[in-house]
């Protein structure tokens, strides 16, 4: 690739890209997500980590406006973002799914193809007419997404249709998607699920180099060695709410977050004896059974 | 055929070519080149003695009629069966070389065949009314189809061995069922072997000879005189291409077309401009002016269904909303509108109307996905008949005649020339409706292009984004909404255009044109069909199925009472053996026949025109 994605590569490396404040999601009863505060700075990696269930999807999609938060605030670079997805992309955050949903009948190119759109301007019109801006912008946007394509490795598929691609490959497709919008952060929902080690180290390159390109990185995964290998900061969500967040050593030590993931060890833990005798009335039990 | 001869029984199931009567090939060749030769001899012997059949079968030494077709049939399964001899200069018939081109062209003349004689025997009340002529035709026809059988077909790869069915009640229905399977619809992993490549000029040469091939089929199709001709011609239309398909010629030709885009499309234009001219009265030319506005209208459905995904039952309306506002500024003294604008202000009225309808009925209802769309749709398409049927000064403002409709539109005036008179231009004759034609076709040809480069553009990706998955298009920056109603106003736009000329060609404009179901196209329901029965998303194929959803009814009278039942099943057998409709979008294709599919790239130019 040979431009960066966007301007804000010259900012400095403190400010704030996004801002979440205060984000409370409830689906009637139920509190999905409870007052979260997530900042991303601008060149940073941040994971985003937390037991099934614990609400980090829905988290994500307060902030890319699929959900509008039923309290606080999300801003991209100091400006409220706007409730509305495709708002929310042209504002320069673009995400990936954590089920991959690509165009599947559409092929490799095209599905990046789709992803210029908030960066081009084209209309019906034009496209009517066929103009030479017309063209110049269609060849533009090709050469852009071939870029993309080039630097996630999928160059050689550009005719290919998505659906058929392997998984690894679907994956980075939408990556590739996701960066055809130009964004100043990247969410990126568990890129590495179902991926062999492999793959997932394939990603931690890709994923690097994206920040490397001035692209700030917000990331779910459940892969605790690749989070803690790729991020500068981690955020843990336990139940809806910010459990602790820091760096993956700070967050690694915390007791409070293995308690979360592996339950706490309670008062008068089974030790080796009562195992065994729990054992041995077991076995009681089936050699009983069978004799009946 | 022989059912103690089906060899399949001890075949392992490969992808090897396997005859399903095993004679020796020679034999096998033998037998179908002289079936299918004393097959066209016998077109020349009387079939029937007497001429109350139509097209006079009864004449030795002419054939007429029914008998042209079979003798055509036999022609083109000749030809494919010397191609089995190798006999060099024949190879570019078959490029595949596969025998199952051939099988399908012998099945093709025997439907014909077997089609007229049991026509003739059910007409005129018994066998007792074929000639001699008639049986020899029967038998032949059949000899060549045995013979074809015999020679090595291909089976699909994954077809397993036929004799292992459970439901193989007897080896003689095995035998049937495994021939249906080999040469149904279906594709082989056989990929034909490249073309020997041609000078550019003998390409061009090559695909206008296809046209005007096609423009004599398709005149032929449109002046058959009396249903059992057309019945017949369908037969051996459709068996035929599926023949032709399966030999590999098709694909050449598709290949040659998608490598000279401005070739074929001048090619396909001239041919169609030329229909009138091969017409001497109004009778077949006001036919082809009604299948041009279906399927343009189609086409601009396809706009909507094919390409953003959006399934409207209403799409008629738009059609209506377009016919009527031309009505009513035509100058017609039914009109309530005293004004009379000239054609262009009333097109671009028309369609103005059908946009800013378009954009009222959608703003509200787009917001919807699914099922509830096409509800809505369907809703809407009902409240504008029963509203122009009621605004009549009565029950409503007095502004559409009612039930009435708006009679005595006059016939078009365009720079002086007059579309209602016959025009005599050096030797060539244009009656009043071959005028209408070559404006509808004018008219076709524009939306052809709005479809072409609209849905090649980014527009069109987003559209085709938004069918694939909404809640992505939308996270990539889509506005769905807003290209959703995008989408709906440009077809409805595309509908009211063709409405305005609709009005002139009808003479009169009535609410019950408009319905969502009924016998006549264009009506709702029959413009979905064109659509997926021809092929969403593509350009020629809502065109192929408009033109055979107004020719069916047309030409079939006898089927009157059970048109909606024909018309429902042949539905049911279309989307379970081609869901991706006669004409597939490459892209669905893939869809729905993964996996059996061997290429399964798109290249560049089958990627981006739809």
């Amino acid at each position: 690739m040979t431009t960066p994605a966007t301007a804000p590569a010259k900012a400095p490396a403190a400010t704030p890209v996004l801002t979440a404040t205060g984000v409370t999601m409830r689906f009637g009863g139920l509190t999905a997500v409870r007052d979260v505060d997530l900042t991303v700075h601008h060149n940073e990696i941040v994971g985003l980590i937390g037991p099934n269930g614990a609400g980090k999807t829905t988290f994500f999609n307060c902030l890319t406006g699929l959900y509008v938060p039923t309290e606080g605030t999300v801003a991209f670079k100091g400006a409220k973002l706007p409730p509305k997805p495709h708002l929310v992309t042209k504002a320069g955050i673009a995400r990936t799914f954590q089920n991959i949903r690509l165009f599947a009948n559409m092929t490799v190119l095209e599905n990046v193809l789709v992803g210029r759109h908030t960066r081009t301007k084209e209309g019906l019109f034009s496209a009517l007419l066929r103009g030479p801006a017309f063209r110049r912008a269609e060849k533009a946007s090709e050469e852009r997404a071939m870029e993309l394509l080039t630097f996630t490795g999928l160059a050689g598929k550009r005719d290919h249709l998505a659906r058929n691609l392997p998984y690894g490959e679907q994956r980075k497709l939408e990556i590739a998607r996701a960066l055809a919008s130009d964004p100043g952060l990247l969410l990126l929902d568990e890129p590495t699920a179902g991926m062999n080690p492999q793959e997932t180290r394939a990603t931690e390159t890709l994923v690097h180099a994206i920040r490397a390109q001035g692209t700030a990185v917000l990331v779910i995964e459940h892969d605790m060695r690749f989070i803690f290998a790729l991020c500068d900061r981690v955020a843990v969500l336990v139940q809806g709410e910010k459990l602790t967040e820091g760096t993956s050593e700070a967050v690694q030590a915390d007791e409070r977050v293995i308690a979360a993931y592996l339950g706490t060890p309670f008062e008068g833990a089974p030790g080796e004896e009562e195992a065994a005798e729990v054992a041995a009335a077991e076995a009681r039990t089936e050699e009983g059974e069978e004799n009946q | 055929m022989n059912p103690q001869t089906t060899p399949a029984a001890h075949t392992p199931p490969t992808a090897e070519a396997v005859p399903l009567i095993p004679l020796p090939l020679n034999t096998a060749r033998a037998l179908t080149t002289a079936g299918a030769l004393l097959s066209a001899a016998s077109t020349f012997l009387s079939w029937t003695w007497t001429t109350r059949f139509p097209g006079n079968l009864t004449v030795n030494g002419y054939p007429g009629g029914l008998q042209l077709l079979t003798l055509t049939g036999a022609l083109l399964t000749l030809a494919y069966a010397l191609t089995s001899w190798n006999i060099p200069g024949l190879r570019w018939l078959n490029p595949t070389g596969s025998h199952n081109a051939t099988a399908l062209l012998a099945i093709a003349t025997l439907a014909t065949t077997w089609y007229t004689l049991i026509a003739i025997a059910a007409q005129l009340g018994g066998l007792a009314n074929l000639e001699p002529g008639g049986y020899t035709a029967a038998l032949t026809t059949l000899l060549t189809l045995l013979g074809t059988l015999a020679l090595p077909l291909d089976r699909r790869p994954a077809d397993p061995a036929p004799a292992t069915g459970r439901l193989s009640s007897t080896r003689a229905a095995t035998a049937v069922r495994s021939a249906l399977r080999t040469l149904g619809p279906g594709r082989t992993g056989k990929q034909p072997p490249l073309p020997r490549p041609l000078p550019p000029w003998a390409e061009i040469l090559v695909i206008a000879a296809a046209f005007g091939l096609a423009l004599g089929i398709v005149t032929y199709g449109i002046g058959t005189a009396y249903g059992e001709l057309f019945t017949g011609f369908l037969l051996l239309a459709g068996f035929g291409t599926a023949g032709l398909a399966r030999a590999g010629l098709l694909g050449r030709l598709t290949a040659l077309t998608a490598k000279h885009r401005t070739p074929t499309v001048t090619a396909a234009f001239v041919a169609a401009a030329l229909f009138p001219l091969t017409q001497d009265t109004d009778q077949y030319t006001l036919i082809a002016v009604n299948i041009l506005i279906f399927s343009t209208v189609a086409l601009g459905l396809n706009v909507v269904v094919g390409l953003a995904g959006l399934l409207d039952l209403g799409y008629v309306a738009f059609l209506g909303v377009g016919a009527y506002t031309a009505a009513l500024v035509s100058g017609t003294t039914a009109s309530t509108l005293d004004i009379r604008f000239p054609f262009w202000a009333a097109v671009l009225t028309g369609a103005a109307a059908s946009l800013v309808f378009g954009v009222v009925i959608g703003a509200p209802t787009l917001r919807l996905r699914g099922d509830y769309l096409a509800i809505v749709t369907l809703g809407f398409g009902e409240i504008f008949r029963i509203t122009v049927g009621n605004l009549n000064g009565e029950s409503g403002p007095s502004l559409t005649n009612g039930p009435n409709g708006i009679p005595n539109i006059p016939d078009l005036v365009l720079f002086g020339y007059s579309f209602g008179k016959t025009h005599h231009l050096g030797s060539i004759t244009l009656n009043p409706f071959a005028n209408y034609y070559l404006l509808m076709l004018l008219f076709t040809v524009i939306v052809v292009l709005v479809f072409s480069r609209a849905g090649n553009s980014r527009i069109g990706r987003a559209w085709i984004a938004i069918r694939e998955d909404e809640t992505a298009a939308t996270a990539m920056g889509i506005n769905g909404f807003r290209l959703k109603l995008l989408a709906f106003a440009l077809g409805a736009t595309l509908a009211g255009l063709a409405g305005t000329v609709q009005a002139h060609v009808a003479y009169t404009v009535v609410p019950e044109q408009y319905v969502f179901a009924g016998p006549v196209p264009p009506n709702s329901a029959f413009l979905l069909a064109a659509v997926i029965l021809g092929g969403m998303g593509t350009i020629s194929g809502p065109l192929l199925g408009a033109a055979l959803l107004y020719l069916i009814p047309a030409k079939l009278q006898f089927l009157q009472d059970y048109q909606l039942l024909a018309f429902g099943a042949a539905l049911i057998l279309l989307m379970r053996f081609r869901p991706e409709g006669l004409i597939p979008n490459r892209r669905r294709q893939l869809e729905f026949h993964d996996g059996t599919t061997t290429g399964s790239t798109l290249t560049h130019a089958e990627a981006t025109t739809p």
